[in-house]
């Protein structure tokens, strides 16, 4: 039995994985589904409208569902909030979604001390307050990102998650409006009549005035609705030679006029507003399907996409590859103590399963993308993580005593939950900006320049296991000790051939793009300081001037270096690389940076305190 | 060989002096990284960079209190080219190091040189316009042009650094000496109808006499431009012709309205002469007309997608010219220059900024980073190799 363990262990996590994909689990009708399925162009992009909602979610409230705060603690999916908030928003205004934290906010938006708890707000609380909040940004808005206080951050936030959430809300459905079907229908049997009544008004003839009042009544609401929404959800007419020719319906509203028509991908997004308000949920399927089945014929390619990225979205492989990580990384541990073989393995089983579900993740996403593993921040964390255990996965397959996957589990575990954070800020398949729009430099230059990051990682991590393992238990024998120190060295090593090759194929990029091989910009700078550290551990190494104990204390302080480069150029807010960065991240850093500090500490006491030398140093 | 030379022959080859030169150069550069925030990045490189020694200022006096990256980079390379003389062996255990260390050689020579020659400057073209030079996105020139006849500018140029440093100008196409009274680094302008109470200015002639000129901070932001003014007196055989203002704010391109961007003329020995502050222009034998600016967005956001600037270059003496498309990532060179598209006039969409480089060493990088990446494959293999040797014997 215990021999069947790993790999039951293994299976197990892996069935509850796919388990989470059967579409007999998700808590939300097929038809309901099948509407997040429907392509819409936004951000520049193609997307399923359960991504839009998704997203925005995340965006607004820090997480993908909602809990109402009923007694039944009630779940609403992204893809039934998305609905309520395109076809029933007087129902959506009651959802709790506006995470709100900064006391001063607060009580700005008027709660008191009592409920203080209380972080998520509703639209229809939040009304009242709407003139207070966007006085208060305009206070807040001129101040530069780095320099503003925690509260002048929240305030310009909430303004821009309500207006985002307004913009949705304004979508498809004009403002106020109940019955928007009706109100198509009728605005399509009055047009001809309507428009001349408009035509003889214009030229100050007699004219019915009620009709020619009604066509330009519509006529203005569809101007609001064009300007008040950035989601193009209304396809382009067959026959326009641009695929990205898609419209807000709003935009596509007002081309009624002059073709005689209502475009026929408004109407069916109105019948779906129709069905779901009344509660009709066969009508809505059938018009789901009908609207889907169309969309198919025009755009395949869109659609299908669309399909993949949905069940990518539900699958989250790097939500669950971050459980599974932690797991491995604790069996690793176990196995030092208890168990070995049978925790060993394990951890060696969760490990290649995290791997292979973030490999088919990061595969997803450059197909959806078209392009290279590492756009952004968010994916640069996906792919050290991938990259660092992928290097861990050799390593045990070397050595097999569940250092590899100790290390793997601990990296893997800490850049998907980064990932995880990063994604808060919004769509994490965003659009290239022009000056990084470049497939050949990004598949270059950032695979290996996060290769070479991920392998600096690595080291640190392995030199962490030595200190730890060597001053704390007693199972750091001397060929332990000796493997780690080879494979420390050998990282090393690796890590230097990288970062140095991604850097100067950085410089290359920089020279093709701006004239300047190198320019001393803050990211340039800091890939520059992690060859140089590599370097000077190398040469440290080979002057004799450390040992053992010395490579992993500056192995560990890799780690520091490494992460400033990574996320503390981003804080400086200057320079071509910057992406934007928050004040929560520097604290984090700090604290990381304080975290390593000591374990440098800790590894440089005396040998005979360390709890695996006390009979005899081996270093 | 004495004693202290041999002590000090040691220190220069050891492996020690190179740990503590790496140590110091990462803190040069994490130092000047920092400093970006307040000095910008090109201060920072001339502070931090090319420099022996790093300067700081302690109450009013400027303390030496760092070595500077000519210093941590020459020492670096005596150690590097004596280590390799001192302990040279042939033998392929070592070639990956070899390569490496001589292709970092070339590499810090060839920044050295970078850093001495290379010169940017940039070209701004509005659809349709033809220029046969760029202009320098922070260094300035007084112009003094002779406009007599229509068909020819007679032009000298006066550079910036002449102006500030107070020294008389007398050239023999100039029948005036050239006097700077005054010279300010960045400026702002105010009517001087809207100041009453300024105090009055030296200036005699010119559009210098309805402003008020006060001079401000010299600023570092990437996306600011000093705006510098000198006060000029004009000295003629027979005497001052006047003292003029010549300030960045009175060049079209800068003016804040139509009237102060008027040209300053006036006449002196029979000709006419026009006095205008400009950014330093280097003229080449070529122009460069921009045909199409064309600048896209994603749908339905405002990321940028693409810019690119359709130009045609004009050889010298007429001719056939040719037609190239310039964007990103995709520079042109030509005649020893890189055109890169830099940015563009937002306001217009219909102007293009091109980086224009000059870089005789930019095939050195390549060269050198090449070599470095080959001789730490070479030898990180022979360890690998070596390793796996090992362990299948074991």
């Amino acid at each position: 039995m215990t021999r069947r363990l790993p790999l039951l262990i293994t299976l197990g996590a892996a069935v509850c994985f796919l388990l989470g994909l059967y579409p007999g689990w998700v808590q939300q009708p097929a038809a309901v589904t099948a509407f997040g399925r429907l392509p819409v162009l936004s951000e520049g992009r193609f997307k399923p409208l359960d991504s839009v909602a998704r997203s925005t979610l995340l965006q607004i409230q820090g997480k993908q569902t909602i809990i109402l705060p009923d007694k039944d603690q009630t779940e609403v999916t992204p893809d039934e909030w998305l609905l309520d908030v395109l076809f029933m928003p007087e129902k959506a205004d009651d959802y709790p979604i506006f995470y709100i934290d900064d006391p001063d906010l607060i009580s700005l938006v008027g709660k008191s001390e009592a409920n203080l708890s209380i972080h998520r707000h509703s639209f229809k609380e939040l009304v009242p307050h709407l003139g207070e909040i966007e006085a208060q940004m305009k206070l807040a808005e001129p101040v530069a990102d780095q320099s503003r206080t925690h509260f002048q951050s929240s305030v310009v936030q909430l303004y821009g998650n309500l207006s985002h959430y307004l913009r949705l809300r304004r979508a498809i459905v004009p403002e106020g409006s109940t019955d928007f079907l009706s109100e198509l229908l009728q605005l399509q049997g009055d047009l001809v009549d309507g428009i001349e009544a408009v035509r003889l008004k214009e030229a100050g003839k007699p004219h019915d005035e009620a009709k020619a009042k009604a066509i330009i009544d519509e006529g203005q609401k569809f101007v609001a609705m064009a300007e008040s929404t950035d989601l193009l959800a209304i396809p382009p007419d067959e026959g326009d030679p641009d695929p990205f020719a898609w419209h807000n319906a709003g935009h596509a509203l007002l081309e009624t006029f002059g073709k005689g028509d209502v475009n026929p991908s408004v109407l069916a997004y109105a019948g779906m507003a129709y069905a779901w308000r009344n509660h009709v949920p066969d009508k809505f399927e059938h018009i789901v399907d009908l609207y889907g089945a169309s969309l198919e014929k025009h755009f395949p390619r869109q659609v299908k996409k669309a399909r993949i990225e949905t069940i990518f979205n539900a699958a989250m492989p790097f939500y669950a590859g971050m459980w599974i990580y932690l797991g491995a990384f604790l069996f690793a541990i176990l196995s030092w103590v208890k168990w070995p073989e049978a925790s060993r393995k394990t951890a060696w089983g969760l490990v290649a399963l995290g791997w292979v579900l973030a490999t088919a993740g990061i595969l997803t996403r450059m197909w959806l993308e078209g392009r290279p593993p590492v756009t952004n921040l968010y994916s640069s964390a996906l792919f050290i993580g991938w990259g660092s255990v992928g290097l861990c996965l050799v390593l045990e397959a070397i050595y097999k005593n569940a250092i590899g996957t100790a290390a793997a589990g601990m990296i893997g575990f800490a850049t998907l939950i980064i990932a995880h954070h990063l994604a808060l800020s919004g769509d994490t398949l965003e659009m290239m900006r022009a000056v990084l729009d470049s497939n050949f430099w990004l598949g270059t230059h950032v695979v290996v320049v996060a290769t070479g990051y991920a392998s600096t990682f690595l080291s640190g991590a392995l030199a962490i296991i030595y200190i730890m393992r060597g001053v704390f238990t007693r199972s750091l024998d001397k060929a332990t000790a000796d493997a780690l120190a080879r494979m420390v060295y050998g990282i090393v090593c690796f890590a230097t051939l990288f970062s140095f090759v991604g850097t100067v194929l950085g410089g290359i990029w920089a020279d093709q793009s701006w004239g300047r091989f190198w320019g001393w910009d803050p990211k340039e700078n800091g890939a520059l300081i992690i060859v140089i550290w590599n370097a000077l551990i190398l040469h440290a190494r080979w002057g004799g001037m450390v040992k053992q104990r010395g490579l992993m204390c500056l192995a560990v302080f890799g780690n520091i270096v490494t992460s400033w480069s990574y996320f503390g150029t981003n804080m400086l807010g200057i320079g071509l690389h910057s992406y934007g960065w928050t004040q929560a991240a520097f604290w984090w850093l700090s604290g990381f940076v304080a975290t390593q500090l000591v374990i440098i500490a800790i590894g440089n006491t005396p040998l005979e305190k360390w709890r695996s030398f006390r009979a005899g140093p081996a270093a | 060989m004495s004693e202290t030379l041999k002590q000090l022959r040691g220190i220069f080859v050891s492996l020690r002096l190179t740990v503590v030169l790496l140590a110091l150069s990462i803190v040069l550069i994490f130092w000047a990284t920092l400093d970006q925030v307040n000095l910008g990045i090109w201060a920072v490189q001339q502070k931090f960079f090319h420099s022996f020694l790093v300067w700081v200022k302690l109450g009013s006096l400027q303390v030496p209190v760092y070595p500077g990256g000519y210093l941590i980079g020459g020492l670096l390379l005596a150690n590097l080219i004596s280590a390799h003389v001192y302990r040279f062996k042939a033998g392929w255990r070592k070639s990956g190091i070899w390569i490496a260390h001589a292709g970092l050689i070339l590499l810090l020579i060839g920044q050295l040189v970078t850093g001495l020659v290379q010169k940017e400057s940039v070209m701004r073209l509005d659809e349709g316009e033809t220029k046969n030079y760029a202009e320098s996105s922070r260094f300035n020139e007084l112009a003094i042009i002779d406009v007599t006849d229509p068909k020819v500018d007679a032009v000298v140029a006066i550079p910036e650094s002449l102006l500030a440093s107070g020294t008389v100008i007398q050239n023999p196409k100039l029948p005036f000496k050239v006097v700077p009274r005054g010279y300010f680094p960045n400026t702002d302008i105010a009517m001087r109808s809207q100041a009453p109470a300024a105090a009055p200015s030296v200036v005699t002639q010119g559009i210098g006499l309805q402003v008020t000129t006060s001079p401000v901070d010299v600023t570092y932001k990437e996306d600011a431009r000093n705006m510098p003014a000198a006060y000029v007196e004009l000295v003629g055989p027979d005497g001052s012709l006047g003292t003029w203002d010549v300030s960045l704010w009175f060049n079209p391109e800068f003016a804040p309205g139509p009237f102060l961007g008027v040209p300053q003329k006036f006449d002196f020995g029979g000709r006419t002469w026009k006095l205008v502050m400009r950014p330093t222009r280097t003229y080449e034998p070529y122009s460069v007309t921009l045909e199409k600016f064309s600048h896209d967005i994603y749908p339905g956001t405002d990321i940028p997608k693409n810019f690119s600037s359709k130009v045609r270059i004009n050889p010298p003496g007429g001719g056939e010219g040719r037609e190239v498309l310039i964007y990103m990532n995709n520079p042109l060179r030509y005649a020893g220059l890189t055109y890169y598209q830099q940015s563009f006039d937002p306001n217009t969409d219909k102007t293009t900024i091109l980086e224009v480089v000059s870089n005789p060493s930019w095939l050195v990088p390549y060269i050198s980073c090449g070599a470095i990446t080959l001789g730490l494959l070479i030898q990180f293999m022979i360890h690998l190799v070596g390793f796996a040797r090992k362990r299948r014997s074991a």
